[in-house]
């Protein structure tokens, strides 16, 4: 669970009105109007009943072909795809599915708030390797020496809420000789995947025959596609993890809602060009948000996907808590500390560039003249 | 298209150093583009988007669509007669199209009575119109890509993981 400081913090900021916030972790456009016409369309025609628990045939099917035109990527629709409320349900699935008590699973930090307790819900013991010295990616004899005897999966994140770094394919080739020698699962969760800017996003699935039979390729549409709030992704994976994962999702979901699967379909179906566009705003304010940064002298790992930035407030002598509060209290902006992510990141905040570029602007001219008058 | 256009033509107050930095251009490259754009025509003109519907003095304008029909002139086709029909200040668009009619307008007046005697004095007794469709408009709700409404509130909620 997160400290307790976090979630004081977020109650504080939840309730001013007047916050200029950068602590968002979704996107600021709205879902492309085709998808949300469809869904009304949906409702119209009376599509308010249950799908099958695997997901609507024709969704599998289009995420099927998506993961075939765009990567390769062969999983069949009837038994490799499991149509999910989130990737969050994915993620508890994938767990469940394969842990026996007190397996334990690698996850390298800082992470996604919600990845140590899942594993801990599972019966697993999470594992977390510090990523903080090799700038936030996971070095391959890192993962070597942290895998025992009981090690059964490790969970990726890549590009990574809350540093925005990614792998290329040759770090993840690396990474695939330590995986294979361990006999480890990959969960690897890839939803901010079309949001990566300066290279090709590689699926982990996609390194040889030997690494797709042991991942869980975790997808979904909030992020690509401005869709939080729809609650659907897909799982990926063998036959009999999927088959696994269904049993349990069959038992405590029975399926993601219906009107949101048919958005979905119709966002596979006609909406490349809002991805690219998206895509093209997200890269311009990261360059933006980068340089600002580091003209007020805060360091940052340069991200290569998602919406955020990590940068360290060492040099300003507060801690990450120290930081957001005052910064809060003087000048209504709102960051996440970084030990949201990992107890070890108290010299870490978490800026969101999700916002327009008239937020963006207002609120780092706030953050330098709080630099300024420390 | 040229990201500097595509930024520009978001924003158009923002600023070259701003553009620099979005698209990792030098400052000094960003200038000299936009003084190009500006030089061969690319760039016309810099102007706000404004909601006449919000505003709550008298200088919300009557506009109209028409519709004109024209007989095309020997050796000029279109363009001349056009030309004489956009030189009105009182037509603020023009455009040629393809259907039943030749060019779109768009006219605007202070009132009723202002627009009817444009198309009454000037336009219609034009020796190459042949005839004209008057539309006044009604309502706008979109213009060049922009939603003619009141800004909504942030639906998202102010912090999140």
């Amino acid at each position: 669970m997160a400290p307790s400081g976090i979630r004081v913090f977020f109650d504080i900021v939840l309730g001013m009105d007047d916050v200029i916030s950068l602590g968002v972790g979704e996107p600021d456009f709205d879902t492309p109007w085709k998808v949300r016409e469809s869904a009304i369309y949906s409702l119209e025609q009376g599509y308010t009943n249950y799908t099958s628990n695997k997901g609507l045939y024709k969704l599998r099917l289009y995420v099927s072909r998506h993961l075939k035109n765009k990567f390769g990527l062969d999983y069949d629709p009837d038994e490799e795809i499991l149509i999910t409320v989130g990737t969050s349900e994915g993620l508890d699935l994938s767990f469940r599915a394969i842990l026996e008590p007190q397996d334990e699973v690698i996850i390298p930090q800082p992470s996604y708030v919600s990845y140590g307790p899942v594993v801990d819900l599972a019966g697993g013991v999470p594992v977390f390797v510090d990523t903080e010295k090799s700038r936030f990616k996971l070095k391959p004899s890192d993962l070597d020496k942290a895998c025992t005897k009981k090690t059964k999966g490790l969970l990726l994140n890549y590009p990574s809420n809350p540093t925005g770094v990614s792998y290329t394919r040759k770090e993840l080739k690396e990474l695939s000789r330590i995986i294979l020698k361990h006999n480890l699962l990959v969960i690897s969760d890839e939803i901010y995947g079309e949001l990566t800017y300066d290279y090709k996003h590689t699926p982990l699935a996609t390194l040889g025959k030997s690494m797709k039979e042991r991942v869980i390729y975790l997808n979904g549409f909030s992020k690509a596609y401005a869709m939080t709030g729809w609650r659907v992704a897909f799982a990926c994976g063998s036959r009999e993890i999927i088959s696994a994962m269904t049993k349990i999702h069959q038992y405590t979901m029975l399926c993601a809602p219906t009107n949101s699967q048919v958005a979905a379909c119709e966002a596979l179906h006609s909406c490349a060009d809002s991805v690219v566009e998206m895509r093209k705003e997200y890269s311009r304010r990261r360059d933006f948000v980068v340089d600002r940064l580091k003209s007020m002298g805060l360091d940052c790992v340069k991200p290569e996907g998602a919406f955020y930035v990590f940068p360290s407030v060492k040099k300003t002598g507060l801690d990450a808590m120290e930081f957001a509060n005052k910064l809060l209290k003087k000048k209504k902006v709102a960051v996440v500390p970084g030990t949201a992510f990992g107890e070890k990141y108290q010299n870490n905040i978490r800026i969101s560039y999700s916002y327009s570029l008239d937020h963006l602007k207002e609120a780092l001219d706030r953050i330098e003249s709080f630099l300024k008058s420390r | 298209m040229d990201p500097v256009l595509e930024i520009l033509e978001k924003d158009a107050r923002i600023s070259p150093d701003e553009i620099a930095k979005l698209t990792k251009l030098k400052k000094e490259e960003v200038k000299k583009r936009i003084k190009k754009y500006e030089k061969d025509g690319v760039i016309l003109k810099y102007k706000a988007v404004i909601n006449k519907e919000l505003m709550k003095d008298n200088s919300r304008e009557v506009r109209a669509l028409i519709e004109v029909n024209i007989v095309p002139q020997k050796d000029l086709g279109f363009d001349h007669i056009a030309e004489r029909i956009y030189s009105f200040p009182e037509v603020t668009s023009c455009m040629l199209v393809s259907g039943t009619y030749d060019l779109l307008l768009v006219v605007e007046g202070k009132d009723l009575h202002a627009v009817s005697s444009f198309v009454a004095e000037k336009l219609s007794p034009m020796e190459n119109v042949r005839g004209t469709v008057t539309h006044f408009l009604l309502k706008k709700y979109k213009e060049d890509g922009v939603m003619l409404r009141r800004k909504e509130a942030n639906k998202r909620i102010a912090i999140s993981y």
